[in-house]
């Protein structure tokens, strides 16, 4: 298989426009007569279907939750950057393209990049049209801030709530849509299957979450926008229903697998506490703006952080990094908090915590100040840790917050399989190594609002679609396929629960394809994770019956997902042997601990073809060419 | 170092579908640690009942942060629980007292059939919203976002009103199990900025009568909502739906 990432010809700031010209045009008279299956309603399913429908298209919208509202895209905090240069202080386009491909480390498309930065701005008016109440100045002008790894104030905010008011947005643009009839939606849906018919992407199976029926849609095109892959980590940020079996299951149709190791570990989470714990809560990284991150200098020090006084402090960010200070990218602050910790120079009961302090910056701004800006995150904090972070320090530890690896796609957000798309964090393109804070509203909306709506039509206008219907044999085999997966879930009848294995799992990964990884821990995981595959199989215990509402079913159905793609995640990387962003191998680092990259061999998308479970993915390469930047060894000192 | 773990005694809802009767039935759980979320006390107890060969409850959840309104449950007769300001996920078991006896039920309301269990079919909700909920934005015909002034504290509170995870709590809260909160929060969000004033008597209009058309009950200023409300919505919302509804019937 050549991988061909239709990467148009030209310099870099008229690609998109010119692409936009020769992509073929659907005639508008024909649209209706299309109809497009999209799964998902975050940020870019609910921005992509709207927007489809509104072109004309027939769309069917599908979620897990009871609502399409309810995406996880809601939980987003921080804010959303554009490249308004409102500030006056720098800011462009290109600006924003830079930082965003320097953050990721070089491991990203120069073109998909820049086309993110160029579609910013146009997201943040078509947000502030639907109603979405940015924070303004006095005199009615939008507010922003800067945010981890900008120099510059680019970053649009709705309190500590942008993810949900870009979301309701979004939602809104879509129910304008159901009113109009141009949009089914299909909620408490499950997609357990993609149906191919020859060779092309045309439908899925689902379960219907309500009656435990199984379901055949049939479609011209497949658009998956259905998140990302953290929860296979079993704690992590992303919501309890977040899981990978969409695109997993896509990626065993064929769909290949973009860089699957590269995961994002969240600076700035509340800390874990207990067994019991089902997920982890990210305190929203703004929160570096004004904290300051420290440790203890010596590591016997149990003085409680208030009677510390400054000179037996270590605030090791700015210490190492003099430019950046507290704001470094995510993965660098994650991996020194890491560092101190396993110097033993952790905090709190566990020792894996660090201080973010205010003190400092409430003696400067006053309560009063960093209350508007915070409030409802200290509150948060207090409601979990019954502790008050205007008196005592936060404590924060790193969490998987988000996966940058997804199926792969060309420029036009196609996988593999021909009509098969894939936006959003679901797909792996522009975030590279690492995402920015602040990025990832961004490139859901931009795939969603302003890519999918062009190119799907260039790919319906030129493709043979002959009629297929839902008792085609490619939907009896898949549904039949996916029924006797089921089925022998309930009938295993074994000892172990399904959450015991998605523990499990989620520590293997956590301790070995973590924060720091290396050949012999990697090898290690290799070695574990099937045998805990073949022993989930013959020992896990799931409740209930199939013909119902059965969460714990459908739990079964994702962890036995997870036993599969965390292998892919170990070997990924396992073969990539340099340090790039979030993915740190022990045996490539610079002097000062630093990820050091090796572009020589791995300035590559390793993307990965599966074969059958038990053997080995073939890799496939796409080359990363630099045309316009010129990659360096990252520094934020 | 004391054992600080409690023990609670649960009597939960449980009923098999829509359609069939639902009961009370009783859990002891032990071992509970009070920095448990109450969600998490529920997935431990849902562990022994697996292990135990039984059914575990059904329940709606999903961030855990309380912000995506897909949980919610009544406990102990309070919409979300003890804690104002708190959505069902949010609640900790340091909040209960050891020994302490739990009464959990689904939100109840004509308008929002059980499915199973604890959880219920909110989906008027979007049936409401998408009678008029939004702007008529084309994608990619926006203006320049900066031409649109917004005076901060008209911002501020269109925020406030758009800060609604729609999970139905004022309505389970409601003696007449009214959606006056959640339609007014949503009127009012839109009309309190200039992207929604053009649309606005249309909009209100629709959404009121959706609101009927689902059986709704009417609104008789009780304020148990705004009591309720994880998001500390207030009433306000519903006055001002209430001033546009009438705006609205003086124009046509």
């Amino acid at each position: 298989m050549k991988l061909d990432s239709k990467i148009p010809n030209g310099p870099l700031a008229e690609k998109w426009d010119k692409h936009r010209f020769d992509m073929k045009v659907v005639n508008p008279k024909n649209k209706r007569k299309f109809s497009i299956i999209v799964v998902g309603t975050g940020l870019a399913g609910a921005s992509a279907a709207a927007s489809l429908g509104e072109l004309g298209y027939h769309v069917k919208n599908y979620c897990i939750q009871d609502s399409s509202r309810r995406a996880h895209s809601i939980a987003a905090q921080g804010g959303i950057n554009a490249a308004k240069n409102y500030q006056n202080d720098g800011d462009s386009v290109w600006r924003l393209f830079y930082d965003t491909i320097k953050g990721g480390d070089y491991r990203a498309r120069e073109a998909n990049v820049y086309r993110l930065a160029q579609n910013s701005n146009l997201i943040i008016d078509q947000a502030v049209a639907q109603g979405v109440p940015f924070a303004r100045e006095y005199g009615g002008l939008f507010a922003q801030r800067s945010f981890g790894g900008a120099l510059v104030s680019r970053t649009f905010y709705a309190r500590g709530q942008t993810g949900q008011q870009l979301l309701l947005g979004a939602y809104s643009a879509l129910m304008q849509q159901v009113d109009a009839g141009t949009v089914e939606m299909y909620p408490r849906q499950e997609m357990i299957d993609l149906v191919i018919v020859d060779g092309k992407a045309r439908g899925i199976i689902t379960r219907n979450l309500v009656t435990g029926d199984y379901e055949r849609h049939v479609a011209d095109a497949v658009v998956l926008a259905t998140g990302g892959y953290g929860t296979a980590y079993y704690l992590s940020t992303m919501a309890i229903n977040s899981n990978a079996t969409a695109i997993w299951r896509a990626h065993k149709k064929g769909a290949l697998f973009g860089n699957p190791c590269y995961v994002q570990i969240h600076p700035t989470c509340i800390p874990r506490s207990g067994d019991y714990q089902s997920k982890l809560t990210l305190m929203s990284e703004s929160l570096r703006n004004d904290g300051r991150v420290w440790v203890p200098k010596n590591k016997d020090d149990n003085r409680p952080p208030n009677d510390i006084p400054e000179e037996d402090r270590d605030y090791y960010l700015e210490r190492k990094y003099p430019t950046f200070g507290n704001m470094v990218p995510r993965d660098v602050a994650s991996r020194n908090a890491k560092q101190v910790c396993d110097e033993g120079r952790g905090v709190g009961e566990t020792g894996l915590a660090v201080y973010l302090d205010f003190r400092d910056a409430i003696r400067d701004f006053g309560r009063k100040t960093i209350e508007e800006r915070y409030g409802n995150l200290f509150e948060m904090y207090e409601e979990i840790t019954a502790e008050n972070a205007y008196e005592v320090p936060m404590r924060i530890f790193p969490a998987v917050h988000y996966t940058m690896g997804g199926l792969w796609v060309d420029y036009n957000l196609m996988s593999t399989i021909p009509g098969l798309h894939v936006l959003g964090e679901a797909n792996f393109s522009d975030h590279g190594a690492n995402r920015l804070g602040a990025s990832a509203l961004m490139q859901g909306l931009s795939d969603g609002y302003f890519i999918i709506p062009y190119t799907i039509g260039d790919y319906l206008a030129g493709t043979e679609l002959p009629e297929v219907k839902e008792d085609h044999e490619a939907f009896q085999e898949a549904e039949n396929h996916v029924r006797q997966k089921f089925d022998k879930l309930l009938n295993t009848n074994g000892t172990k629960t399904v959450k015991e294995f998605h523990r499990e799992i989620g520590d293997i990964l956590w301790n070995k394809v973590g924060m720091s990884r290396s050949e012999s821990i990697l090898k290690e995981a290799l070695e574990t994770i099937p045998k805990l595959r073949d022993e989930f199989w013959q020992n896990v215990k799931v409740a209930g019956k199939a013909d119902t509402m059965n969460k714990n079913l459908e739990f079964a159905g994702r962890v036995a997902d997870y036993l599969e793609l965390a292998e892919l995640m170990a070997e990924d990387a396992l073969h990539r042997k340099e340090s790039c962003g979030g993915h740190f191998r022990e045996e490539s680092q610079t002097p000062e601990g630093e990820a050091l990259r090796d572009d020589e061999n791995y300035s590559y998308v390793a993307a990965w073809e599966f074969k059958g479970l038990g053997k080995k993915w073939d890799l496939h390469k796409e080359t990363l060419d630099f045309e316009n930047v010129t990659p360096t060894q990252r520094s934020y000192k | 170092m004391e054992n600080k773990n409690m023990t609670v005694y649960l009597t939960v809802w449980r009923q098999e579908s829509k359609n069939s009767k639902g009961t009370f039935v009783k859990h002891t759980v032990e071992d509970v640690n009070p920095d448990m979320s109450f969600l998490e006390m529920l997935d431990v107890l849902n562990e022994r009942l697996i292990k135990n060969d039984d059914v575990p409850i059904e329940f709606d959840n999903d961030c855990r942060e309380g912000i995506c309104g897909t949980c919610g449950v009544v406990i102990n007769g309070t919409a979300h629980g003890p804690r104002s300001g708190a959505t069902t996920c949010t609640v900790r078991m340091r909040e209960f007292k050891n020994g302490e006896n739990i009464v959990i039920e689904p939100f109840r309301a004509r308008a929002f059939p059980v499915i199973k269990d604890l959880v219920i079919d909110r989906s008027a909700f979007d049936r409401v919203q998408n009678k008029g909920g939004y702007t008529t934005v084309r994608t990619g015909s926006a203006p320049e976002a900066n031409s649109i002034l917004v005076p901060k504290e008209n911002a501020d509170e269109a925020f406030e009103m758009a800060a609604c995870i729609g999970c139905g709590a004022c309505v389970a809260a409601c003696p007449n199990a009214s959606a006056a909160l959640f339609v007014g929060a949503k009127v009012s969000h839109l009309a309190l900025l200039p992207q929604g004033r053009p649309e606005a008597a249309r909009r209100v209009e629709r959404m009121v009568a959706q609101m009927d058309e689902e059986k709704f009950g009417a609104c008789s200023n009780h304020g148990e909502c705004e009591a309720v409300c994880p998001q500390e919505i207030p009433i306000t919302a519903i006055a001002r739906m209430r001033r546009e509804y009438w705006k609205s019937t003086v124009k046509s």
